[in-house]
């Protein structure tokens, strides 16, 4: 009972803080401080996702949310202005489209199953199969993959696909940036090699 | 920052085992949380510790920029690669465990392994790349 008690006050905590979070972001006129404050959140939404049993995501949300993220827009904040422009227009019209989606995406949830419901059809597919041939045997026979971190086996092995297409887009993301911003440079080296 | 000694010498002692700790999620992904995308990111942080602290020129000669930019392309061909391997061996593309005839077992563990590796590689140039890309251009106004 006391056990319940302290992990929904922890839930509540946790989510007070990440909408607090939220609405100060877009209150904020600073971007150095709006930059810092989504860092937290990210930081939160890390706890929450260990909350909900998913250190892999945890662990990604930490390390690329608030760590890599942040240090990005920073650097891109060094290039840029560090104060927000005050929107133009009035906030009527954005308000109501944000509350609309927001309604829609909430009667989107009712539907659903609850969290950690067996019965989920998420529960019911592919997943205890996966949750079976990763365990380790002695035999190892062709399905089986054996490691104990079921995360890594449907990421790399069952998933292992999707993995190489999330691999090219990363790839594919940084060739664009580099042909965005070191098109001058590349041009010089050029010139000196010529 | 040549004058923030205290920042200096706390990141001069962090680095390494960053580092480490980046090295030590590549390859326990296999039995605890993390795997090639989280150890890249936290190698590439690393880094961009090194370079926040002591200047982009000093850490451009650690991670040169003509390295680091293969690495991204070697990540993802290690990662295709593997699946040609495997395709190769008589398997389908991405199929570990024909890497391992006897023990398929092992064929997935080597597998996921190298595959892992590739990710790593990738996501830790690419972070590292964009971050020198960003912070080697001039102030715009």
């Amino acid at each position: 009972m006391t056990q319940g008690v302290v992990t929904h006050g922890i839930d509540i905590l946790l989510l007070t803080l990440l909408a607090g979070t939220a609405i100060t972001i877009v209150r904020m006129r600073s971007l150095w401080a709006a930059v810092m404050l989504t860092g937290i959140y990210s930081f939160l939404g890390a706890g929450w996702m260990s909350i909900l049993d998913a250190p892999d995501v945890a662990f990604t949300e930490a390390s690329v949310g608030a760590g890599i993220s942040t240090a990005l827009m920073l650097a891109t904040l060094a290039l840029t202005s560090t104060e927000m422009k005050r929107p133009a227009g009035s906030p009527v019209i954005p308000l109501l489209i944000v509350s609309i989606t927001g309604a829609a995406l909430i009667y989107g949830t009712l539907d659903m199953p609850y969290y950690g419901d067996p019965k989920g059809p998420i529960h019911q597919h592919v997943a205890p199969e996966y949750l079976q041939d990763s365990v380790p045997t002695v035999h190892g026979d062709e399905l089986s993959i054996g490691i104990p971190n079921v995360v890594t086996s449907v990421l790399a092995s069952y998933r292992g696909y999707d993995t190489l297409g999330e691999t090219v887009v990363i790839f594919t993301a940084g060739i664009g940036v580099f042909l965005l911003l070191r098109g001058p440079q590349s041009q010089k080296t050029e010139e000196d090699a010529g | 920052m040549k004058t923030h000694s205290i920042l200096r010498v706390v990141s001069k002692l962090l680095i390494p085992y960053i580092l480490l700790f980046a090295l030590y999620v590549q390859f326990h992904g296999d039995y605890g949380p993390g795997g090639g995308f989280q150890a890249g990111v936290i190698f590439a942080a690393g880094v961009i510790l090194y370079a926040l602290v002591f200047g982009l020129g000093a850490a451009r000669r650690v991670a040169r920029p003509v390295v680091v930019e293969r690495l991204t392309a070697i990540g993802v061909l290690i990662y295709a690669g593997t699946g040609l391997i495997a395709m190769l061996s008589g398997g389908n593309f991405l199929d570990y465990g024909a890497l391992d005839h006897h023990h398929p077992q092992h064929g997935q563990h080597l597998g996921i392994f190298v595959v892992e590796l590739g990710v790593g590689i990738t996501v830790a140039a690419v972070m590292v790349s964009l971050f020198f890309a960003f912070a080697g251009r001039e102030r715009v106004r």
